[in-house]
């Protein structure tokens, strides 16, 4: 939706529309508009479902990860009207704005400012100022339009409101409702006595004692507004347009890796930038396995990617960033000092995939399947591989092709052993052989059709081993007459 | 045809040399008779050190499209392996320079095909300085090559010999046999063996072969032993 909205195709309002995601069984509705949601359709209904109900129900699929990154900057760009904040669950924003509303001229004013702000990135808000955080979350889900509660109010705004506005989980909002208990003021009436008694185990979302002391304010429930990653750049300016960026790069990765050191952060990756006299940029980005603040070991990625940089009319800034930051502590790796041998394999890893690519430096990957092929993966070493399968028992080649060559056989129809083959245009003769070993197509990943693969291992006149595969058998009814390949060398 | 005698079967004290030979670490050259014979890659495996850091392996595009790739559930898990496939031989041996003086790394295999004009006397003898001043085994695999001037250590010729006998299937290849020579070395007599690899236990026995290339008929693929 967002991205529609960007490029100006999202659906208008009146016409139903719902984002879905996959769930369990298929696809369920993530979220609905306005016109939607009074057509009927739910969320975390099935898709097909909700279609027979409304046939022209519009469907997208919701990018739930964009989402998640979206809200995150917005939790930042919040900061202008006060200076802190925080996520409140996936679609809630918390904003502290004690002593803040002043500056904007007043509650009203602010609240407001920010509707017209947030209408302005084109979203809709539901905005509602309480002196608690839980009346705040009742009244802009469940309130009027900006509704503003005054200190010493709170019970009386919160008393027609639901009990759905507590916060609590379907569960107990079901429970409550079965208990005649339908609003908060109800709620609060009950002795607390009793409540406490009845809801003595209950875990905080499904407990309303401690949920309606939060929202009156008889617990403490304080914003905890988590810093913005903070961000390293070094940059050279230069007087007069140069042509290669060589000399500078020592001075801008010790001055990035002392910003880092003093934060206590090393980066993943590192965006290199110049900046044309005409206006033109380039970017050079290299990663790396393990996080680093090494100077060393930054300029050494670059060294053979400066080369690449046209530099036409030469360029008079270069800017050095460093993206994917985490905190990272200073280990000492020995009692008596030196250096750890697991950063030498993540560097000599960072050197080799900066300079031949990511997929040209790679770690095997084993999964449980019989499949060959499938059995091993090769995974760029930069990423890591966790991956370590139990290996199949029977005997397996030391080499294996990429793809198997097909090769022409000369066998006893229909499921003899080849006693002779032709590879590469040279003739091989079969003296000994091992097999069949029947592996058969794995279906919840093969295409319909798939044959199965009878492998031998052979030895020809010569003494070497080979791994033949028969695909498929006469009149399995997937083709025609079998075929054979060499996939793989035995040593 | 003629035959050594059996009695000419190496001595325990050659065969213990010829073992440390090959877990040397210094650089040394091996080429196949045929592009697609695995012998070579066997060889080499079986010398590796059984504990220690992660091999490195580093193919050029053709030995990988002819030879195909190290395929991990028929090499085993004793050692990890991290994979380099570059498309030139320039960048092979750039990437086994670049191991050799890793701390973490330990042995390092390369695969070049053919003879290319980067793989010079230098380029040989860049390699087999730093394996030796990091004390690492260097292994160099050359297919379709010639064997041309070269620094390396220890320079062998290796092809498949029909395998061992099966010891319960007379019809299936056994443990692999492989014919050795080692045509220029300078910690050891040159010479020519079959060499039989136990895969059980990982080991590698040393026999004379015969002066003409063949082998002992009594070591060959005898299906009479197997099947009495």
């Amino acid at each position: 939706m967002r991205v529609m909205a960007q490029t100006g195709t999202a659906p208008p309002d009146d016409l139903p529309a719902a984002m879905v995601a996959e769930g369990q069984h298929g696809p369920v509705i993530h979220d609905t508009n306005r016109a939607a949601r009074l057509a009927g359709v739910q969320r975390g209904a099935r898709v097909t479902d909700m279609k027979a109900l409304l046939p022209d129900l519009r469907v997208e699929y919701a990018d739930i990860y964009g989402d998640r990154h979206a809200m995150e900057q917005l939790m930042f760009w919040v900061r202008r009207w006060c200076p802190w904040s925080a996520q409140d669950g996936p679609d809630g924003l918390i904003l502290d704005t004690t002593g803040s509303d002043h500056l904007w001229g007043g509650e009203a004013a602010m609240l407001a400012d920010m509707e017209a702000a947030f209408s302005a990135l084109g979203l809709t808000a539901q905005i509602a100022l309480a002196p608690t955080w839980g009346a705040a979350w009742a009244l802009a889900r469940y309130g009027t339009v900006r509704s503003i509660c005054p200190e010493g109010e709170i019970a009386q705004k919160l008393s027609p409101l639901p009990v759905e506005a507590l916060r609590l989980n379907n569960g107990t909002v079901t429970l409550l409702r079965r208990l005649g208990l339908k609003t908060i003021g109800a709620l609060a009436d009950v002795p607390r006595l009793s409540l406490t008694r009845r809801f003595v185990k209950a875990k905080l979302n499904e407990n309303p004692v401690l949920r309606l002391d939060q929202a009156m304010g008889r617990t403490a429930e304080p914003v905890s507004s988590p810093d913005a990653a903070p961000t390293f750049r070094a940059h050279a300016r230069l007087p007069e347009p140069i042509m290669d960026p060589t000399p500078f790069m020592p001075d801008l990765c010790r001055e990035l890796c002392d910003q880092m050191e003093a934060q206590g952060y090393g980066c993943r990756r590192l965006l290199l930038t110049v900046y044309h006299t005409d206006g033109d940029t380039h970017r050079i980005d290299v990663a790396m396995s393990v996080h680093s603040r090494d100077p060393d070991h930054l300029l050494y990625l670059f060294r053979d990617k400066l080369d690449a940089i046209n530099p036409g009319y030469g360029f008079d800034l270069i800017t050095l960033d460093a993206a994917q930051t985490e905190q990272m502590q200073t280990v000492q790796a020995h009692l008596g000092g030196g250096a750890d041998e697991t950063v030498d394999l993540s560097r000599l890893i960072d050197r080799l995939t900066a300079r031949f690519g990511v997929r040209a430096v790679s770690t095997p990957a084993l999964r449980e399947s019989h499949v060959p092929e499938r059995a091993q993966n090769w995974v760029g070493a930069l990423h890591g591989s966790s991956d370590t399968a139990e290996v199949v028992a029977a005997e397996r080649p030391i080499r294996l092709l990429s793809h198997p060559e097909e090769v022409r056989v000369l066998y006893a129809v229909p499921k003899g052993p080849p006693v002779q083959f032709i590879w590469r245009r040279q003739t091989h003769k079969v003296t000994r052989y091992a097999g069949p070993e029947r592996i058969a197509p794995e279906w919840w990943h093969d295409l319909p059709g798939t044959r199965l693969r009878d492998y031998f291992k052979v030895e020809d006149h010569a003494g070497r081993r080979f791994w033949l595969y028969r695909e498929g058998l006469h009149g399995d009814g997937r083709g025609g007459d079998p075929r054979w390949f060499v996939h793989g060398m035995f040593a | 045809m003629s035959y050594l005698a059996p009695s000419k079967r190496l001595s325990s004290q050659t065969r213990l040399t010829l073992r440390s030979i090959g877990a040397q670490k210094v650089l040394s050259d091996v080429f196949t008779q045929t592009a697609a014979d695995a012998a070579a890659v066997g060889f080499v495996l079986a010398h590796l050190p059984r504990e220690g850091g992660t091999v490195l392996w580093a193919q050029d595009r053709l030995s990988a499209k002819e030879a195909g790739q190290p395929y991990m559930p028929g090499i085993g898990p004793a050692q990890p392996v991290m994979r380099v496939a570059v498309s030139r031989p320039s960048d092979v041996l750039v990437t086994m320079e670049d191991a050799l003086r890793c701390k973490a790394v330990s042995a390092v295999i390369g695969e070049i095909w053919g003879d290319p004009p980067t793989l010079d006397f230098t380029a040989t003898k860049r390699l087999a300085l730093r394996a030796e001043a990091h004390g690492l085994p260097c292994w160099l695999i050359r297919r379709a090559a010639h064997p041309n001037l070269s620094a390396a250590r220890n320079r062998w010729r290796i092809a498949s010999l029909p395998s061992a006998a099966h010891p319960h299937d007379a019809q299936s290849p056994g443990d692999p046999r492989w014919q050795v020579e080692l045509f220029r070395s300078r910690a050891a007599q040159p010479g020519i063996w079959a060499v039989r690899y136990d895969r059980a236990t990982g080991r590698l026995d040393f026999s004379a072969a015969s002066v003409d290339g063949t082998v002992d008929a009594r070591d060959g693929a005898d299906r009479h032993r197997a099947a009495r």
